[in-house]
């Protein structure tokens, strides 16, 4: 099933041509990493998709439903889920806290004006945390997390919003390499078991290639390759603009 | 002041050239507000400081050149004084800045406001106590005494030397940014001033440097005006809320649009009072806020340059009361209740100030603590329930039980209409905005005497018989006070509460989890306006009168004081603030005429004693920075 | 190393607010060496810059700088010593041109240290030759680096803090910086430069210091670490 089809997707601002008639889908459980230089569009592309650009021309749609125009709080209540690339969370609060409130925002909730939020959705929020690898962290206050929690505990917002597709910025950066293929290996799986279209944007190229089912590579706003890791990789076009002469990645594989 | 001539005899002609003197008397006032605003402008740019004894300064300039100009005689001596006068008053500021807000720039910045809403009290004293209660008239620029006849009317000259000054200084201080190394760095700072130093440069000094240029600029601002205008010590709220309102509608940080928006407040001043008499008060702020609904961050202002004014700085966990800290509460308002059986008639209407004080505090503090909303203008949300409940009372004839229910509606219903616009902006620009609905809501109450008695305001605002007497009348404030305070904590701690504080703690987080920002500020910012509303109908019973102050720009400020002096970070420091400011400033009006002075050294000694707050001082001393001697590895 | 340390850290230690994130960290840089600092995020990297650079109000232990002791001057008054420093996120000033960033970074040219101009950082960087008069903020990331990296060297410093050059920077990118990194050693700039990347560390330092959880794990030149694959498992994870 595809959870996310764009056609003919363009951007321009001021008379530049940021992102040129991009076409690709996602389907259900696909995990779909989206690749290219700095300022590509890949951005902007990705900014389109979750509602903070609006696009000048093309069709975005997900679930089947056109969203252009849509505020990004109305895409995310459709079932999408986000991860920003500087991972950011409600500091004032604790870990299990953070969850709580995205679960109360989840069951749409919030307006309620009485009643300890603290006590709802308390046993939800302990699942969702030990998914991610976080029930030991849940009474921490989420300001003094390590960065790479931080990212994690974000993943778990994003969940807490039962997904069926997740946009991910940068899921990686600024994480230590084990880190990065722990917190990648964990989004595999979760979106294979429930079946999730996950579209990443990202610059580890290892993360990329061990867990992307397929990438989609930008140039100048343009498409110039698109498919399975190996077939984008040995692509002498996106080595020549991206991925370089191997230097960093020859040793690491 | 120039007023319209008696339009029957003139003809078109005349109106045509009227107006067109008007049009260029009004030039000539936009190039000091220029000055002045422009200064402030410059100073927020780079040192992030809202500076609100901008006005004082410019105040300062006024009467300093007024006591040079008039002491150094002849030609030379006027144009000396005022140069001296301003450069002055540059030293004094920078002698501030070294003292004071060098201490607080890593500070919350509602701080640094704080400390300089200190220093304008302070000042404003000392102007009294040296150049008295009167006002005072300045000496005639010379060369520029006469007049220059403009299409038949008579112009002075002077004031076409003050409207060729405004383009003039633009142009040095677009030159001055440029074109030095200095404008360089000062640019470079304004956008991340760690970098600057990494880079080398002594920051410090250019920090000093800047604000003795814009304070300079201020009093320049001052001194020019003194042929034009008398001088007088409330000059600095007057020309401070002109300044701010100059700065937020050109766009805070940019020079040009400071000039442009100096030219549209002055020319507004000089034609609202013809063409829209009733409502000249309030034109300029009704431009302000249709600006800001067009364009939020103002004319020529960037959505970048808007800074945060996070409001709820600390990020300390909020826990609610456990069973020790209820016990407490109930022990403070057990021992509250038993005030009367000691306290005489004075000391029981003062406590009961004090805790419709402690309650409007609080109500502000939910809003900027829990909401990260910086409202400049809660008081008028106090204000309406004060007016909402003596019109209840007066006008419809309704007890007092129906009149404290009254109050808070109205106040409800203008925070619903009021925060609709306010919550679209944010920082500096939404507390800029709430500032200018209080004046409308203040300028209504004064303008429209028939219902609310104007300057007269609204007396035999009196409780029900059976709460008449002080004793019976501070029990029904505590009661209401304290359960309405321990509401407000319900609610912080409420998903209500939690959603409010998800979206100040990271507003594209919480957007990303389907939390609706407008909405829920929106709706949090009218419940905190009720609350303050029943403050003010409360209020209104204690004094038995209402007047238009209680909607004033002071009022609102008092608030913000109480607020930050419980410190922001804690959950409802602001009622404990609202105690010790509230009871220190009833004493000190009783003990001296000169309780501003006192107020004002008394905030700036707390400010830079306490920079988190006296609640946030003791939580800080509690769990104090890790230590780094004798560290185990 | 015989010759005087150009940079000394010793049991440096340092804390934010309640959480103490430096331990004993102890660091040398020789004057023309180039030393990585290499450990995961958070294993205290960007904190041990920053607590050298006085940006740390909490810290204790010894920095010496040519000799000179550090530890209590202001950040501006260390830059100004000749200790240049590229954070991490770049920081460029984005409504500053190219030419103005420039400007901010430059200071007298001190002895001993190579002098720079901007003609000759438009030589080294000549993406930045071409973009002089944008605005800092339109520059793309690659681009921002270099012009972090030459608005430093403009301060002729005689020894850089280089704060994880390659983070979030295509591969292309980082190799075009690998080769200005090999050029400023050239000219004889000593450098301190932090990575995760282990490779480009390889690249570029003469030796590595390893730092975990604030502590300095191991310290040696490239071959004494090549032979230790078990540090290398233990606190890199690589």
């Amino acid at each position: 099933m595809k959870v996310l089809a764009v056609e003919n997707l363009g951007k321009t601002y001021s008379g530049f041509e940021a992102v040129k008639a991009v076409s690709f889908s996602l389907q259900a459980g696909e995990i779909l990493a989206l690749i290219g230089p700095n300022g590509a569009g890949k951005s902007t592309c990705f900014n389109m998709i979750n509602g903070q650009v609006t696009p000048s021309r093309g069709a975005i749609e997900i679930f089947g439903r056109n969203v252009v125009g849509l505020t990004p709080r109305a895409i995310w209540r459709l079932g999408v889920g986000r991860t920003f690339q500087v991972a950011a969370a409600f500091a004032s609060m604790s870990v299990a806290e953070n969850v709580q409130i995205a679960l109360l925002s989840h069951h749409r909730r919030q307006w309620r004006l009485a009643g300890w939020a603290a006590r709802f959705y308390v046993d939800e929020a302990a699942s969702l945390l030990s998914l991610v690898g976080m029930k030991e962290q849940a009474k921490r206050s989420c300001g003094e997390l390590a960065y790479g929690d931080l990212k994690r505990l974000e993943f778990a917002l994003a969940l807490a919003n039962e997904p069926r597709l997740l946009l991910m910025d940068e899921p990686t950066a600024g994480m230590a390499p084990k880190e990065r293929g722990a917190l990648m290996a964990l989004v595999a799986k979760i979106a294979r078991e429930r079946k999730i279209g996950v579209l990443f944007t990202e610059h580890d190229m290892d993360a990329v290639f061990a867990y992307a089912d397929r990438i989609l590579v930008l140039n100048r706003g343009a498409l110039i390759a698109e498919g399975p890791p190996a077939a984008v990789r040995a692509d002498p076009d996106v080595q020549a603009v991206y991925l370089g002469a191997g230097t960093l990645y020859g040793a690491a594989s | 002041m120039v007023y319209p001539p008696p339009l029957c005899g003139g003809g078109r002609y005349a109106i045509v050239t009227f107006f067109l003197v008007q049009f260029v008397t009004g030039l000539a006032s936009a190039s000091s507000l220029f000055l002045a605003a422009c200064g402030l402008s410059i100073i927020f740019g780079v040192t992030r400081v809202v500076n609100f004894a901008h006005g004082a300064f410019y105040m300062l300039g006024a009467y300093l050149a007024f006591t040079l100009a008039s002491r150094l005689a002849g030609d030379v001596g006027f144009w000396a004084g005022i140069i001296l006068a301003s450069l002055a008053v540059a030293a004094i500021g920078a002698l501030i800045e070294m003292a004071l807000l060098r201490r607080l720039y890593s500070a919350p910045e509602l701080l640094q406001l704080l400390a300089t809403f200190g220093v304008t009290l302070a000042v404003e004293d000392i102007a009294l106590l040296i150049w008295g209660p009167e006002d005072l008239l300045g000496p005639r620029a010379p060369g520029f005494k006469g007049a220059v006849n403009l299409l038949g009317q008579a112009f002075p000259t002077y004031d076409l030397l003050l409207i060729a000054l405004g383009p003039l200084v633009l142009a040095l201080l677009w030159l001055l940014f440029r074109r030095t190394r200095w404008g360089v760095l000062v640019r470079a700072a304004t956008l991340d001033r760690e970098m600057v130093a990494a880079l080398g440069v002594n920051q410090k000094w250019l920090f000093t440097s800047v604000f003795a240029l814009g304070v300079f600029l201020a009093a320049l601002g001052g001194a020019l005006e003194l042929p034009r205008e008398a001088v007088s010590h409330t000059l600095d709220l007057q020309i401070i809320t002109e300044v701010l309102v100059v700065v937020v509608i050109g766009g805070l940080g940019n020079v040009l649009g400071t000039f442009l928006a100096a030219i549209i407040v002055a020319e507004l001043n000089a034609f609202g009072i013809l063409i829209f008499p009733k409502i000249s008060i309030v034109l300029v702020f009704l431009v302000m806020a249709l600006v800001l609904i067009v364009r939020p961050w103002g004319l020529l202002g960037r959505a970048e340059a808007a800074a945060r004014m996070a409001g709820g700085a600390s990020l300390a966990r909020w826990r609610p009361f456990d069973k020790r800290g209820r016990l407490l509460a109930a022990l403070a308002v057990a021992a509250a209740a038993l005030f009367p059986f000691f306290a005489g008639d004075y000391a029981l209407s003062v406590a009961t100030e004090v805790l419709i004080f402690m309650l409007y505090a609080a109500s502000l503090h939910a809003l900027v603590g829990a909401g990260g909303l910086v409202s400049f203008g809660h008081a008028a949300y106090f204000g309406l329930g004060a007016y909402g409940a003596s019109l209840a009372l007066k006008q419809l004839g309704l007890p007092m039980e129906a009149a404290l229910v009254a109050g808070p509606v109205l106040g409800f219903a203008g925070a619903l209409l009021f925060g609709w616009f306010s919550v679209r902006l944010s920082g500096v620009y939404f507390a800029m905005l709430t500032l200018a609905f209080a004046q409308i809501a203040w300028s209504i109450a004064f303008q429209w005497s028939e219902v609310t008695g104007g300057d007269n305001g609204l007396i035999g605002v009196w409780p029900s018989a059976w709460a008449e007497s002080p004793a019976h009348f501070y029990w029904l404030a505590l009661a209401l006070a304290a359960l309405a305070i321990a509401l407000l904590r319900v609610i912080v701690f409420s998903p209500f509460g939690y959603a409010l504080r998800a979206l100040r703690d990271s507003e594209l987080r919480a957007e990303a989890i389907g939390l609706d920002r407008h909405r829920l500020q929106w709706i949090g910012f009218a419940v905190a306006g009720a609350f303050a509303a029943l403050a003010g109908a409360l209020f209104a019973f204690l004094k038995g009168s209402v007047f238009p102050d209680t909607l004033g720009i002071p009022l609102s400020i008092d608030g913000l004081v109480m607020v930050l002096l419980g410190g922001v970070g804690t959950v409802s420091g602001g009622a404990l603030g609202a105690l010790l400011y509230k009871t220190l400033s009833i004493w000190v009006i009783s003990e001296t005429d000169y309780s501003k002075l006192v107020l004002g050294l008394l905030i700036v000694a707390l400010v830079a004693l306490f920079p988190q707050g006296l609640l946030g001082a003791v939580q800080a001393w509690r769990g104090r920075d890790a230590r780094l001697q004798g560290a185990t590895p | 190393m015989s010759a005087p340390a150009k940079l000394s850290v010793k049991d440096l230690n340092a804390a934010y607010g309640r959480a103490h994130i430096l331990f004993d960290v102890s660091l040398e840089v020789a004057a023309g060496e180039a030393v990585a600092l290499i450990g995961r995020n958070g294993a205290g990297k960007s904190t041990t810059f920053r607590a050298i650079l006085g940006f740390v109000a909490n810290r204790s232990g010894e920095i010496r700088f040519d000799g000179a002791d550090l530890s209590r001057l202001a950040p501006h008054d260390i830059a100004r010593r000749g200790l240049g420093y590229v954070p991490e996120d770049r920081r460029i000033f984005a409504d500053l041109s190219v030419e103005e960033n420039l400007e901010v970074g430059r200071q007298k040219q001190r002895p001993g240290a190579p002098r720079w101009t901007t003609e000759r950082l438009f030589e080294i960087f000549p993406n930045l030759a071409e973009t002089r008069a944008r605005l800092g903020g339109r520059l793309s990331g690659g681009e921002q680096q270099m012009l972090a990296i030459a608005r430093t060297l403009m301060g002729n410093p005689s020894l850089v803090l280089l704060d994880e050059p390659s983070e979030g920077l295509a591969p292309k990118i980082v190799e075009q910086m690998i080769a200005a990194i090999l050029e400023m050693k050239r000219e004889g700039l000593s450098l301190l430069v932090s990575e995760q990347n282990l490779n480009f560390a390889q690249l570029v330092a003469d030796r590595v210091a390893v730092i975990e959880k604030g502590r300095i794990r191991f310290a040696g030149t490239m071959a004494e670490f090549d032979a230790r694959p078990d540090i290398r498992d233990a606190y890199l994870a690589l």
